[in-house]
């Protein structure tokens, strides 16, 4: 992607305008008797990324979706700029694993989707943003694996969030598609600075991406790692490594 | 997607127009003309199959005299007006049972049931209840629509996927816009399919409820020219039912290819 990247190339961002400070406080879960989240404490700055990895069934997926307010917590609470969360979290946009896209509804008005005004304009303009404004008028049928997820993130990102949560986003992508995917995702967060929580099982996604990767295991979380290295990053950056071996032995016990 | 075809078939256009064009005629015109001879070589009585030729007189007279048109618009008018008020009644129940689960659980066992009764075994039944008026071929053309668009609309809301629903409430879509802009577009297909069977349904139950009892329309037309023999005006009638049911169908070929220009079924 030929970007120009916005100015901001530090890890920390405090001055943040638009994104979401989340604190989360005792966070669990249970389904039935079975404990999937307990006793979750984590603070995220605005404009913070963070990534949640952890093996598949570790409860990262279930965490996602207390944040967006898709599902109640057993216990706990989760606080938004200070307010505690009810119901449907509002200020959120999910990215889901499969694009979910409206097949009945051309590009444009799939990324269009909810908005009140404007929605043509601004949708155009989202379109720009994950270079796909040729695509408008087509249906999502026709359209690739890579090129169905940069219409979901620009779903995402045209109500302007202050909250994105990406849920496995590039799991189902080709590998090409995924590093190309990273780096768009990594500018339009530099540009908008909201708050975005990545759920991923990919370690390197995680370094590459975010500024703390916390490891979720049996349910709590067992490590939460800063990667303070300077942006942009590129791939196979080698101070990513360290992080990621680090972050592996964790995971895998080892 | 586009280009392929065309390029294929602009290809093969010079070289083989004339066939590809002529070779599905080629079968029932030749049956047709061997019909017409073995009619008028007098191989076959009239009294069992009428002369293509003289089916066509029969078409002229009878436009001619003004009883073919008054007996197909009210054919048309029962088909239409049954059609309309099942159909209604369907798609309303269908889409009341298909979003409230408590409806369901209140309403669909039962209509389950009355859909286990043939609606043609009640033809006694409802010409006790309404005579042979109108009313009565009405009420069965209601009953033969009503279960086809019932079952797709019901089924068709009940198989979209939850995840499009989850996406739509992340994405802000109040109740309405989800019945609007999802939960409706999603389920349309299956609701023409419903349309189409439904279609089907309205001539058959026209056809037998015009032939048992009747004063006007185009199974009366038919009853009646049988006790006169004329085999012409019979043929005639089977024709309608037949042209009838095409345009039906035909109807329903252009809604999908308005309501459902995305489907997959759309884009061959």
């Amino acid at each position: 992607m030929n970007r120009v990247e916005s100015p901001t190339s530090l890890t920390s961002r405090p001055e943040s305008r638009y994104g979401t400070h989340l604190s989360i406080r005792n966070l669990t879960k249970t389904f039935g008797k079975k404990p999937v989240l307990q006793g979750i404490d984590l603070e995220i700055e605005p404009g913070e990324f963070i990534a949640v990895v952890g093996r598949s069934g570790c409860g990262k997926s279930t965490f996602l979706r207390l944040l967006a307010g898709l599902e109640p917590a057993t216990d706990g609470q989760i606080e938004l700029d200070g307010q505690p969360l009810k119901g449907l979290n509002r200020s959120a946009r999910i990215m889901f694993q499969d694009a979910r896209l409206l097949p009945w509804r051309s590009v444009l008005d799939n990324v269009a989707l909810g908005l009140r005004r404007d929605g043509q304009r601004r949708g155009q303009w989202a379109l720009q943003q994950v270079g796909l404004s040729d695509r408008a008028q087509d249906w999502t049928t026709i359209l690739s694996g890579g090129q169905r997820q940069r219409v979901a993130l620009a779903r995402a990102l045209v109500g302007q969030p202050q909250l994105l949560l990406l849920d496995e986003p590039l799991g189902a992508l080709d590998a090409l598609t995924r590093l190309e995917m990273q780096q768009l995702i990594q500018t339009l967060w530099q540009e908008q600075q909201f708050t975005a929580i990545l759920i991923t099982h990919d370690v390197e996604e995680a370094v590459h991406l975010a500024d703390r990767v916390v490891v979720i295991k049996d349910g709590g979380i067992d490590l939460d790692l800063w990667v303070p290295v300077s942006r942009p990053r590129s791939i196979g950056y080698p101070a990513l490594s360290e992080f990621k071996v680090k972050l592996l032995n964790r995971i895998l016990d080892r | 997607m586009q280009i392929a075809p065309n390029f294929v078939s602009e290809k093969s256009w010079e070289r083989s127009l004339p066939w590809q064009q002529i070779t599905p005629w080629i079968v029932p015109l030749g049956l047709l003309v061997i019909w017409q001879l073995l009619a008028q070589f007098g191989f076959i009585t009239t009294r069992i199959l009428p002369a293509p030729t003289q089916i066509v007189e029969a078409a002229i007279r009878l436009s001619i005299s003004g009883e073919m048109f008054r007996n197909v618009s009210i054919s048309l008018w029962r088909a239409m007006l049954g059609f309309i008020i099942g159909g209604s009644i369907g798609l309303g129940l269908g889409v009341l049972n298909g979003a409230s689960p408590t409806a369901e659980r209140l309403l669909d066992s039962s209509i389950q049931m009355i859909r286990n009764v043939p609606h043609l075994s009640l033809i006694p039944l409802v010409i006790l209840w309404f005579g042979i008026g109108d009313e009565a071929r009405i009420f069965l053309v209601v009953l033969g629509v009503f279960f086809p668009i019932y079952i797709n609309t019901f089924h068709g809301i009940r198989s979209i996927d939850p995840h499009l629903v989850e996406m739509g409430k992340v994405y802000g879509l109040r109740s309405r816009d989800l019945f609007w802009q999802i939960i409706l577009p999603g389920a349309l297909p299956n609701i023409l399919v419903g349309l189409r069977y439904a279609l089907g349904l309205m001539w058959l139950t026209l056809i037998v409820a015009e032939t048992i009892a009747a004063n006007s329309g185009i199974g009366y037309m038919a009853m009646n020219a049988r006790e006169f023999m004329q085999t012409d005006v019979v043929v005639l009638s089977i024709l309608l039912y037949a042209l009838l049911g095409k345009v039906a169908d035909t109807a329903v070929r252009l809604l999908e290819r308005w309501w459902l220009p995305w489907h997959p079924s759309q884009q061959m």
